[in-house]
């Protein structure tokens, strides 16, 4: 008992604690400056490339500043911005694009979440299958574009051609007004429909297999398992992802660059082609600017409301 | 006693021998299932259709292209048109070489640049960190339309337009949140206990960094490289933006600017997004594994 009771021996100190001999090469590196060493560059790099145009572009979006003249630019106030709000041709691209959203948007999430609950139901080849359906989101939009600029071809398209064998006759895909908005869905469908399925696969496979097992013991039908299981679990992922794709989808721009070109009769121009037009062919940059931020308010606006709704949905 | 050596089918349907067909759940979810395959089965022809038929496009003869009806099977296979993407004259192929050094370039200085801030996003106290990292995000919402009009001045005043350095400078910082955010997501998941053990052995915080964490993070650092690789690669908007000459032009632009002319050879169209797609693909198998956060930037993780 006094073995363990008796303090060690007291063990003189040497007069100063010398640091090992790696650490002193670096010393003078705190975790402060090392802080500031490891994230500069990278600000740096974001300052010149994403915040001082930022700034040059609100500076822009006030005064009359054009590409082509050299005169300086005079100061307009909040001219271009009413200016763009005002316009009927604006208000029409905004109600465009809120179609090619909402149906866009709605037609993936639909199709995304009901492939990806077939993909979860199967017991084999699941990581096959995944991979397969992965195809179409990874290739560049440029290829998907040329892909199916060439499939709705009217003449020689292998779409027009399957509709004439069915005898079902042949249709002007992209050069038809309301049907050319409608083949831009499909063809926007088509790529993104992975994204969602990607992750309400994430969602669905992570549902933890006990819930499963307890419905089945109490005989709960498939329908049931669904709607209280997997869909409440899943749903919040699922709504992310859907976000992900109304950002992108509202500034829609290179699907339609190839595909209509924002045609026939700018039936199919969104927002963003349309920004491209008063910038680069109105050479009207102050206008454009002030275009372009207010669809950065939009989206930013809109995805704050829609976080807000999904925090809400997620804590009740 | 007989219950015991009864079928467990039989036995399943409750009070053995009373029934002798199968319960009715059990055919009604055989049905279902059989109405899944055949579901699965239809989306995954519609979805892999297009690029099997840009595929089949690439390697048919011209006048097999324009037949009517489209000839789906029967058509013999050349490779006239691959070949043509390679010929030294192509638009195409000098699009390719640039591409190769844009989506390389830009990516190596977003990794270089987005490791290390993402290790300090992720290890030290910051003021404001989780504006910054929040800030850092957005920038890669706004609508790429709009961030080039004051892209274009600028690189127009210093003299960046049209040059392979400018678009590399652009994609870099168009990569580089998704790096911060992606590494970020990675580093989170070593514990910190290990550099501290380091540092309790006397290596210095950038030592411990370098030596202990680091090769951890081999793998994320990779994965996260073959993304930024992927979205440079592929990104559109930009380079027809800010890239004028037809020389300096990477291949998105290069294979767009095929459909501009009167007559369109599709062949070559399709073989020349054919061979731009596939190292795409074989990039995105290798990284199956963290689509999910790569696709997100980070945001969702499994």
């Amino acid at each position: 008992m006094s073995e363990t009771l008796r303090t060690p021996a007291p063990s003189t100190p040497p007069d100063r604690l010398e640091p090992p001999a790696a650490a002193r090469r670096y010393r003078f590196l705190t975790d402060r400056r090392l802080a500031w060493l490891f994230i500069s560059p990278a600000l740096a790099l974001l300052i010149f490339l994403s915040i001082w145009p930022l700034v040059r572009l609100i500076w822009l979006s006030f005064t009359d500043y054009s590409v082509t003249r050299d005169v300086p630019a005079t100061f307009l106030g909040l001219d271009n911005y009413i200016d763009v709000i005002t316009s009927p041709i604006v208000q029409k691209r905004a109600l465009t694009t809120l179609i090619f959203v909402v149906g866009a948007v709605g037609l993936q999430t639909f199709l995304g979440f009901a492939i990806a609950f077939l993909i979860s139901r199967r017991q084999r080849g699941r990581g096959a299958l995944t991979t397969m359906f992965l195809i179409p989101m990874m290739l560049s939009p440029v290829v998907v574009g040329l892909f199916w600029k060439f499939m709705l071809d009217v003449q020689f398209g292998v779409v027009n051609s399957f509709l004439d064998s069915l005898g079902l006759g042949r249709a002007e895909w992209l050069t038809q007004q309301r049907l050319a908005l409608f083949s831009l869905i499909v063809v926007d469908t088509w790529q993104w429909t992975p994204f969602i399925m990607l992750i309400a696969l994430a969602g669905l496979t992570a549902v933890p297999k006990y819930l499963y097992e307890a419905a089945e013991i109490d005989r709960a039908s498939e329908w049931f398992k669904f709607r209280r299981i997997t869909l409440p679990l899943v749903w919040p992922l699922v709504l992310i992802a859907v976000m992900f794709r109304a950002i992108e989808a509202f500034r829609l721009f290179d699907l339609v660059y190839i595909l209509t070109g924002g045609g026939p009769g700018g039936t199919t121009e969104t927002l963003s082609y349309n920004v491209y037009k008063v910038a680069f062919f109105g050479f009207d940059t102050g206008r454009a600017a002030a275009y372009g931020i207010l669809m950065v308010i939009v989206v930013i606006v809109a995805s704050q409301l829609y976080l807000r709704y999904l925090h809400r949905l997620q804590t009740r | 006693m007989a219950t015991h050596i009864q079928p467990i089918d039989l036995a399943d349907a409750g009070i053995a021998g009373e029934t002798a067909a199968p319960p009715p759940v059990r055919r009604r979810r055989r049905l279902g299932s059989g109405i899944e395959v055949v579901l699965l089965t239809v989306f995954a022809v519609v979805m892999l259709f297009p690029v099997i038929w840009m595929l089949e496009t690439a390697l048919k003869e011209t006048r097999d292209i324009y037949a009517v009806p489209a000839k789906v099977f029967s058509f013999s296979p050349t490779l006239e048109h691959l070949k043509d993407v390679f010929s030294s004259g192509s638009p195409v192929f000098s699009g390719f070489k640039n591409s190769v050094i844009v989506s390389g370039a830009s990516t190596l200085i977003a990794t270089v640049l987005g490791v290390p801030a993402a290790y300090a996003y992720s290890r030290f106290k910051i003021p404001f960190k989780k504006d910054q990292l929040f800030f850092i995000l957005s920038t890669r919402f706004m609508p790429p339309v709009v961030v080039v009009i004051p892209i274009f001045l600028m690189f127009r005043d210093l003299d960046l337009l049209g040059t392979l350095q400018g678009l590399i400078l652009v994609y870099a910082a168009f990569n580089l949140p998704f790096t911060i955010w992606m590494m970020k997501g990675f580093i989170d998941e070593v514990p910190a206990e290990y550099e501290e053990a380091a540092m309790l052995d006397g290596y210095s915080r950038l030592e411990a960094f370098w030596r202990v964490t680091m090769p951890l993070l081999v793998p994320g650092i990779v994965a996260t490289a073959v993304f930024a690789l992927i979205f440079s690669w592929n990104e559109f908007v930009y380079a027809i933006f800010l890239i004028t000459d037809p020389a300096n032009r990477t291949a998105p632009p290069a294979i767009a600017g095929l459909i501009g002319g009167t007559t369109i050879d599709w062949g070559l169209v399709a073989a020349s997004a054919m061979v731009f797609a596939i190292p795409v693909l074989v990039f995105a198998y290798l990284v199956r594994r963290h689509l999910v956060a790569g696709v997100t930037l980070g945001a969702v993780r499994r």
